[in-house]
């Protein structure tokens, strides 16, 4: 069976896939164990199994994971723990922004991946930066206010 | 190749599976739980304490993200007398949790919390006399481990609210954290050992019948299994990516035809609909005698469409199937009235099905949980192992039980002071039929079962809040409706206020009033005065009739709209301002600005409650700009998030929220009565600023 080698939150693993064609979600979900991505959508429309390859927002859904070799991929997990979180994930508890928090993994993801690329940004800029995540909740307003919040931490 | 093949790597770390073995560990640490009382007359069956003073509360009322469990411990906390951290909830487990009645309707807190209230009073009182001391530092040497043996009075004291530490404060949710470092577990992410992965393939069209499945066509796909049942198709596999690819490429054939009306005209379908009964639900005076001779007349059409429930995560189930006895890991609402449903239509015996509740991704009413979970028990039964099913996107948008098409008409009419004189509504609304709604699975099998239908309290305020002395409200109950219903998120409250607010805005700019005046001139309760003068001052209400006359250069049309309502008539009141900025070349309606005065009573959790307001703002927001369930005579067609769009973040407005706390009154709900203002308040905003009436959801301006 293909074998790929990648990086995730900065180990080293090998999985297997009899299909190259597998998205990275169903692998780091089945493989390794790593929850915090959702399925959503499998069609890259509401963003909640955003993780990060090279540090930039990528769909797991739809990632192949003969896609993945090589590179280093970052799941919410890889940022911190509920004892230790980072300060983006400090700032969505703080903010108390999440509600079902089915989401909250692509929101966190999707702006460190903002924030990677736009230090500084305006409220206008996360709204447009965060636009391909979507919260059924309607918890928008308090995920705005703790993006805006890392920023200031 | 099985699981343990498809985890097996060369030389580097993979760790899998842990959070599946801890919680299947958990789960069989709890059995030992498993004959405590349930019966809601009795204290044990809400309580327990153990020996190192920390609290367990049991409940059917499930958090699905509203903050609920929170809100009850502070409740239990405060009556007991024990510090928050010291409480745990168990909840929505049918070998565990007294029966409190599902989740909805806004009644976690006011039916949920208070009996949980109750019944920790009642344990204070008996703690007491035990020889527990005041402050309750000894209750785990004293009671730990001990059944109290009482039933829960209901005249037990309650704390005095004047002398509340813990009710009123914004205490955080403990699930939060977990939730934002992805160590919450979600059901989508439980396994029990030995779990295959399944999928549905669902007919193509509503009632088609499968003809013939072609199983060579998933020769490639490794260690499937097709479990077929009639035309109940589904498929099972140990790795879950390769039940996704077999569910996709597995050839069938079916029968279809074309039985529904399409969703393009369907408010005339509705009303051509047949009848099945009238009901006159409220009736004060004689509108129809009055309104001819009022001095000022108007009539007006209001239509609301089917909606999805359109959870961000597909429906899921976990079902270990057996014969001596079968456990169903479930996200519904309503675990109990699951296990009655199920017991009855699979014909196990209640005692031999467990329902467990897991945090799954909101559901707003009742999603496809319930038959995500017959999917898997099906699934189960066939493949002798238990079975996860999640459902794809295009099944939750497709499947789920809908909310309700809402279709209502409205007269009324002015006396020569400007005054509402007379008000007729007349709602056209699918008749509740007896019986629990079907299963999708359960019908493809052909396995009977009753084909109810109901979609909660549908025709409740359909009447003005403000005086009038002839005012008539009738439903005309409908035989029929195309699609599968079911309760969501404040079932035909939204509909019916965006109706009544609406007409309320036409008569008081048929009258050439401020829209806020007219609706003070009409009411005298306080606390409706109190909600609609905060959201008001808040928004910086300019008072003059609309729609705004100033002159405005360009293409953009600004205005401000505002609706009130009081929650079912009895409930919470709330009252909504909103700013908007319509581009008149593009259509685009452009919200800036929500401002919500909000009194659901006594405040539990203030930051909780303003949570749950702003969500509810924000996702009628998009259920008013964007939402509707459309179909062909088919199929479906809205499918996905492209077909179904919801509010998306660039669209989001800011939100203010104030809150108006009444300590000594009784704490309601509030997952619901936020949403209902909304949908006027922007109409009457939009209208405000452009002139144009919308009474079409969703809102398109032409």
């Amino acid at each position: 069976m293909p074998k790929y080698t990648f990086r995730v939150n900065g180990r080293a693993v090998s999985v297997d896939s009899w299909d190259p064609a597998q998205p990275l979600l169903y692998v780091l979900r089945n493989g390794l164990g790593l929850h915090a991505v959702k399925f959503g959508c499998g069609l890259g429309q509401c963003g909640a199994c955003t993780v990060l390859i090279d540090g930039k927002a990528a769909r797991s859904c739809s990632t192949p994971v003969a896609q993945v070799g090589g590179r280093a991929v970052t799941t919410l997990e890889g940022l911190g723990t509920p004892e230790k979180p980072d300060k983006l994930q400090a700032a969505f508890i703080a903010e108390q922004a999440a509600q079902c928090g089915y989401c909250t993994n692509g929101m966190i993801m999707s702006a460190k991946s903002l924030l990677n690329q736009t230090p500084n940004p305006t409220s206008e800029q996360v709204k447009q930066g965060m636009a391909g995540n979507l919260c059924r909740c309607g918890t928008y307003t308090r995920i705005l206010s703790a993006v805006l919040r890392a920023v200031k931490a | 190749m099985n699981r343990r093949d498809f985890l097996r790597t060369s030389s580097v770390v993979i760790v899998t599976f842990t959070f599946g073995r801890t919680i299947a560990e958990s789960g069989l640490a709890q059995d030992t739980n498993l004959g405590k009382p349930v019966d809601p007359r009795e204290v044990d069956s809400f309580l327990a304490i153990h020996a190192d003073g920390t609290v367990t509360i049991y409940t059917s009322k499930v958090d699905v993200g509203t903050g609920l469990n929170i809100a009850m411990t502070q409740m239990v906390a405060e009556e007991l007398g024990i510090p928050v951290d010291r409480v745990s909830v168990v909840e929505g487990d049918t070998a565990l949790t007294p029966d409190q009645g599902g989740t909805g309707g806004s009644t976690g807190i006011t039916r949920g919390g208070t009996e949980l209230r109750q019944a920790a009073a009642t344990a204070r009182q008996a703690l007491l006399k035990l020889g527990v001391n005041a402050d309750m530092t000894n209750i785990g040497m004293v009671a730990g481990g001990k059944r109290l043996d009482l039933k829960v009075d209901a005249k037990a004291p309650l704390r005095d609210p004047s002398s509340y530490r813990i009710v009123g404060k914004p205490i955080l949710r403990p699930d939060v954290p977990k939730k934002c470092t992805g160590t919450n577990v979600f059901l989508q992410d439980f396994s029990v050992p030995g779990m295959l992965h399944g999928r549905m393939i669902r007919p193509p069209s509503l009632g088609a019948k499968l003809i013939s499945v072609d199983e060579v066509s998933i020769r490639g796909i490794p260690d499937v299994r097709v479990v077929r049942i009639q035309n109940f198709l589904g498929v099972v596999a140990n790795d879950e990516w390769a039940a996704v690819r077999a569910a996709k490429a597995l050839k069938t054939t079916w029968s279809e035809s074309q039985t529904l009306p399409g969703s393009e005209r369907l408010d005339g379908f509705v009303r051509a609909t047949a009848i099945e009964r009238d009901e006159t639900i409220v009736n004060r005076g004689d509108p129809a005698t009055a309104l001819p001779s009022t001095a000022k007349q108007l009539s007006a059409t209001y239509w609301w469409p089917l909606q999805s429930h359109a959870s961000l995560g597909p429906s899921c189930a976990v079902v270990d199937f057996r014969p001596e006895g079968t456990t169903i890991w479930t996200a519904s609402q309503g675990p109990h009235g699951l296990r009655a449903n199920f017991a009855r239509v699979f014909a196990i015996p209640e005692d031999k099905l467990r329902v467990i509740f897991m945090d799954g991704s909101g559901s707003y009413g009742s999603n496809g949980n319930d038959d995500a979970a017959a999917d898997a028990l099906l699934l189960s039964r066939a493949a002798g192992k238990p079975v996860r099913v999640q459902w794809m996107r295009e099944d939750e948008h497709a499947w789920d039980p809908k909310g309700p098409p809402q279709l209502l008409d409205i007269r009324g009419g002015l006396d020569a002071e400007n005054r509402i004189a007379a008000w007729e509504t007349q709602m056209w609304l699918p008749a509740n039929v007896q019986g629990s709604r079907p299963l999708l699975a359960v019908d493809d099998a052909g396995i009977a079962q009753p084909h109810g239908r109901g979609a909660g309290q549908i025709s409740q305020n359909g009447d003005p809040p403000y005086a009038a002395p002839n005012v008539k409200v009738v439903v005309h109950w409908l035989k029929e409706t195309p699609l599968r219903l079911s309760n969501l998120r404040a079932p035909g409250k939204i509909a019916n206020i965006f109706a009544v607010e609406s007409f309320t805005d036409e008569l008081a700019s048929a009258a050439g009033i401020d829209p806020l005046e007219f609706r003070l001139r009409g009411i005298t309760d306080p606390r409706a005065i109190d909600v609609i003068k905060r959201a008001t001052e808040m928004i910086g209400w300019e008072s003059r009739p609309s729609p705004n006359s100033r002159t405005q250069s360009g293409s953009v049309r600004v205005g401000r709209g505002m609706a009130y309502m009081r929650y079912k008539q009895m409930e919470n009141y709330v009252a909504m301002a909103m700013e908007v900025a319509v581009d008149r070349s593009s259509g685009k309606i452009n919200v800036k600005r929500i401002t919500c005065a909000h009194d659901c009573g006594l405040v539990i959790n203030p930051d909780g409650l303003r949570n749950q307001i702003e969500g509810c703002i924000l996702q009628t927001l998009g259920r008013t700009l964007h939402e509707e369930t459309t179909f062909d005579r088919s199929r479906v067609t809205s499918v996905d998030w492209k077909s179904y769009p919801i509010l998306s973040f660039p669209e989001v407005p800011a939100v203010d929220v104030a809150l108006i706390d009444r300590p000594a009154l009784p704490p309601m709900g509030a997952g619901e009565a936020a949403t209902a203002p909304v949908a006027a308040a922007l109409a009457n905003a939009v209208f405000d600023a452009t002139g144009v009436r919308l009474r079409r959801v969703p809102l398109k301006l032409g």
